[in-house]
């Protein structure tokens, strides 16, 4: 294996031995080391890294969360909708908050806004990561496929990325998900929509990815030490993944954080649209595309869906810009 | 770095934005109080609000919704019929009158109510003298003949009512006036003389003068008939022609010259003139019809949630306000067809399980639409209270949806699916409710939605029905006149199931029911059918076909400058035709 080429950046300030302290003495760092380092430095992208983390722990700690506060996402209280307007809006300010509902209710059900937008995170946080993947292993593949092998196998590729590219992949998807049949692998309920939905956002993704992916194998595979193992007699397998792929780490690793971020707003305009999950599965997006209708009269409902999807696109994208450039301080 | 401080400094800003509005929105304005002429709220459901027979000044009706058509073969929206009653007239039609007596047909073009003879199959009307078309023709009753063929030709001239066309076909399905060559036209209709017109029908039917009071039955002049282009530039028979009708913009309301008061005692025609114009923006129409620039709003849907929160809370807005039912109920129908609800205890559990009130406030809440106990709503004759279910109450009764499921042999509850149309936001939240409290008794139900514009082919398909095992279905259905028959016949007659269009989503082919129908239609009294709809009406709720779900109501608010005002019950909408201004602008 060759150590990967990001080495430009690491030369560092020789500093005469006698003034380093003994636990600081220069050992040879290796370059996720040095990433790291810069990283701390980075106090915005290490808040967002934080506010990632709790987001990923809310979404898997979503049943231990509502069970703590004593509430489920589907149980309507509608004796606590405001019985004297009669409009279905929550009584009381602030969209019903209380102790019992920390975020307050929905209007018209009832059911606790708290724990729909904990489990609405789970939900988002899955499609995410799971387009996101998909997208990942399609793009790195294809990408240096197409860069590493060139000719026709990149004008194929080349070209069905741009067809992907120009294809109108939002009405595409609002086609497709509006006629899959409820059942699928012998899934129900939301289990089908879900994977329709990974499949259709990572499906659409993928070029993004692939282009970066083939425009750097496209320069490494001029490189010497792709030279020297193809003369060691290195296969063009063993060459694609033993050589390329670990120098491809660092902008696949940021490409992916800053994929995640679009892709939970595709969810979140895929489910405002209507063809996200089924109800009653909580979405931050159907619930956005709910509160509508209630803006005026209940404009707390509208709020934290919209303050959740802020949140958690903001934070990945301080985390990813923050990645990049510890990764690639050169880059812009 | 100081660019991503700043984003983050957003967040901040964002969340404290929050807080601001909501706070607004929580402070109730308590400033107002009565403002105008003595008007309450829903007065005008039983009562004229303002009444007057001051003539003048421009009635501003605005809507989110184009007319479907202008054509009185075509229009079937209810607020379409509504503006028919501006320049529409058939042989018979509604007094404007406020409450029941508003039902009660009058002679119009005829001069009296028509002979029933040959055991109520033949039906003869005679003419008022003096009634013109809007270009000065004199309307004959071969003109009433011309339009009844019209709407046979529903090739020509299709989505209208169609049930004069079971009424008078005698099995020749006749192609309508376009095709037929035949200078007799019609068999079933004759007109002995100008003035006088015969109806044969083929079996006695008490709804057939419901059926003649629809536009479909409206004089049309031939010599002015072009077919599907005759909407652009309708003739008018009544008080008011329109002009200048652009799709998806509006049209004008100008008087009619050739129209004679003295020949019309149904219509008042007070403004001089009317308008509609049709908007895209909901919410910029609630704010005008408030702040007094237009009248009202013509498709009579309600105002958007953000009106009715400031019309509720101000007592002056809520005076000029009517919220009475339509004969429109908003029911969940339970599939006979679909394991386990071939089992009547199975069906029974769903009527105990689901919450009334939670269906009532999926739908809006109280101002949208009040409890149903069974399936005929309180307009329709033959209505009652009564209530096998408790459904009264609007509560889930758990224990006793939980003994139905134990009789029914399945005590800790099946799965099921239960059908809402996407297009339509409440029936899914309907589903969402019902499904909620199913869960309540372990009755697992999953939502399938569909496309409301599909729904002949999707629900009103058995076999798509059984494919999908939908058992339980979110649906409405309003009258087109108020009878029990047009309330409940297509809905429980098992004779009209079909492979695809059905109505009967329950799939109830009930002998008992069926006889009560046919009763029902012979009878020439129309308190005689109404008893049948009684009886046929519990067999209904005995036999839990549909969990009724609410009468659907709307909130509407009216210019207080308006007089005259006041609720129609057959169309479930303010009568357009009896209003007028009070300050003649």
């Amino acid at each position: 294996m060759t150590a990967p080429l990001h080495d430009s950046g690491t030369a560092t300030l020789e500093v005469p031995a006698d003034q380093v302290p003994e636990s600081a003495k220069i050992t040879g760092r290796s370059p996720g080391r040095i990433a790291w380092n810069r990283l701390k430095k980075d106090k915005v992208a290490l808040g967002g890294g934080i506010v990632v983390i709790l987001l990923i722990l809310v979404g898997i700690l979503a049943p231990v969360l509502c069970a703590l506060v004593g509430q489920d996402p589907d149980t309507f209280h509608t004796n606590l909708l405001d019985a004297s307007l009669g409009i279905g809006t929550p009584a009381g300010s602030f969209g019903g908050m209380s102790s019992t509902h920390l975020l307050g209710i929905d209007p018209i059900s009832g059911r606790d806004l708290f724990s729909r937008v904990v489990y609405g995170a789970q939900i988002s946080l899955i499609v995410a990561f799971g387009s996101a993947l998909l997208a990942v292993i399609i793009g790195v593949v294809a990408g240096m496929a197409a860069g590493f092998f060139g000719g026709w196998v990149d004008s194929v590729i080349s070209r069905v990325m741009d067809i992907l590219l120009a294809f109108p992949q939002l009405l595409f998807s609002i086609a497709l998900l509006s006629v899959m049949p409820d059942k699928l692998f012998g899934l129900s309920g939301s289990g089908p929509r879900i994977l329709v939905l990974i499949f259709v956002i990572g499906f659409f993704g993928w070029p993004y990815i692939g282009r970066i992916v083939r425009g750097q194998a496209l320069s490494l595979r001029e490189r010497e030490f792709v030279e020297a193992a193809r003369s060691l007699g290195g296969g063009s397998v063993h060459i694609l993944f033993k050589e390329l792929l670990p120098n491809l780490v660092a902008p696949i690793l940021v490409y992916t954080t800053l994929m995640i971020p679009t892709n939970i707003l595709n969810e979140a305009a895929l489910s405002f649209l209507g063809v996200g999950v089924k109800p009653p599965t909580p979405s931050w997006g159907q619930m956005l595309s709910d509160s509508i209708q209630y803006y005026t009269v209940d404009p707390t409902y509208m709020v934290i869906p919209g303050l959740a999807i802020f949140i958690t696109v903001l934070s990945f994208n301080l985390f990813g810009d923050g990645l990049r450039d510890a990764l690639d301080p050169k880059g812009n | 770095m100081i660019t991503r401080n700043k984003a983050l400094a957003a967040v901040a800003v964002v969340g404290a934005l929050a807080l601001t509005t909501s706070a607004c929105s929580s402070s109730k304005s308590t400033t107002g109080g009565g403002g105008n002429g003595g008007s309450t709220f829903n007065a005008a459901a039983t009562s004229i609000v303002n009444p007057s027979t001051k003539p003048g000044g421009t009635l501003k009706l605005w809507s989110t919704q184009d007319v479907d058509s202008l054509d009185p073969a075509i229009g079937y929206y209810a607020f379409v019929w509504d503006l028919q009653r501006f320049y529409v007239r058939s042989l018979v039609g509604y007094p404007s009158k406020p409450g029941a007596a508003g039902l009660q047909l009058q002679p119009d073009l005829a001069s009296a109510m028509p002979t029933v003879t040959n055991d109520g199959k033949t039906y003869t009307f005679k003419l008022k003298s003096g009634i013109k078309f809007s270009d000065g023709t004199p309307v004959t009753s071969k003109d009433i003949k011309y339009g009844i063929e019209r709407v046979f030709a529903q090739d020509v001239l299709p989505n209208g009512p169609i049930y004069l066309i079971s009424d008078l076909d005698e099995g020749q399905k006749y192609p309508g006036p376009y095709k037929d060559k035949d200078p007799q036209g019609l068999k079933s209709v004759q007109t002995p003389d100008d003035s006088t017109i015969v109806f044969n029908l083929q079996q006695a039917n008490s709804d057939f003068l419901y059926h003649l009071a629809m536009g479909g039955a409206s004089p049309i002049e031939q010599a002015k008939d072009d077919g599907a282009n005759y909407a652009k530039h309708p003739l008018s028979t009544g008080p008011y022609v329109i002009e200048n009708y652009v799709a998806n913009k509006g049209f004008d309301m100008v008087r009619n010259k050739y129209w004679d008061k003295s020949t019309d005692s149904l219509h008042s025609a007070l403004p001089d003139k009317i308008t509609f114009t049709v908007t895209t923006n909901a919410d910029d129409l609630d704010s005008r019809l408030l702040d007094g620039s237009i009248d009202v709003d013509a498709a009579q849907r309600g105002v958007q949630t953000a009106a009715q929160g400031k019309i509720l809370t101000t007592p002056s807005l809520k005076a000029d306000t009517v919220d009475a039912p339509a004969a429109t109920i908003r029911y969940i129908s339970i599939q006979t067809k679909v394991a386990p609800f071939d089992n009547v205890d199975c069906r029974k559990a769903v009527e105990y399980a689901i919450s009334g009130t939670d269906q009532q406030t999926a739908r809006g809440g109280k101002w949208a639409g009040q409890l149903a106990t069974n399936m005929l709503p309180p307009a329709i004759p033959g209505s009652d209270n009564y209530d096998p279910y408790n459904l009264a109450a609007g509560q889930s009764q758990v224990t006793q949806a939980k003994a139905e499921l134990a009789k029914c042999g399945k005590p800790n509850g099946f799965s099921t699916t239960i059908a809402a149309r996407s297009t339509s936001p409440k029936d899914v939240k309907q589903a969402v409710a019902a499904q909620a409290a199913l869960k309540a008794i372990g009755v697992t139900a999953d939502i399938k939605q569909y496309d409301g514009s599909q729904s002949g082919s999707t629900v009103g398909s058995p076999d798509w029905m059984h494919s999908n095992s939908i058992g339980l279905n979110v649906f409405g259905w309003g009258s087109d006149y108020p009878t029990g028959s047009g309330m409940l016949s297509v809905l429980i007659d098992g004779r009209l199931i079909s492979k695809s269009g059905n109505n009967n989503y329950s799939e109830i082919n009930d002998p008992q029911i069926n006889g009560w129908i046919d009763d029902a239609a012979k009878a020439s009294d129309p308190a005689t059918a109404a008893a049948d709809y009684t009886k046929i009406n519990h067999r209904v709720m005995d036999l839990a076909l549909y969990f009724p779900g609410v009468v659907e109501q709307s909130l509407n608010y009216y210019n207080p400058r308006l007089t005259n005002v006041m609720f129609n019950q057959e169309l479930g909408m303010l009568d357009f035709s009896a209003l007028g201004t009070s300050d003649g602008k």
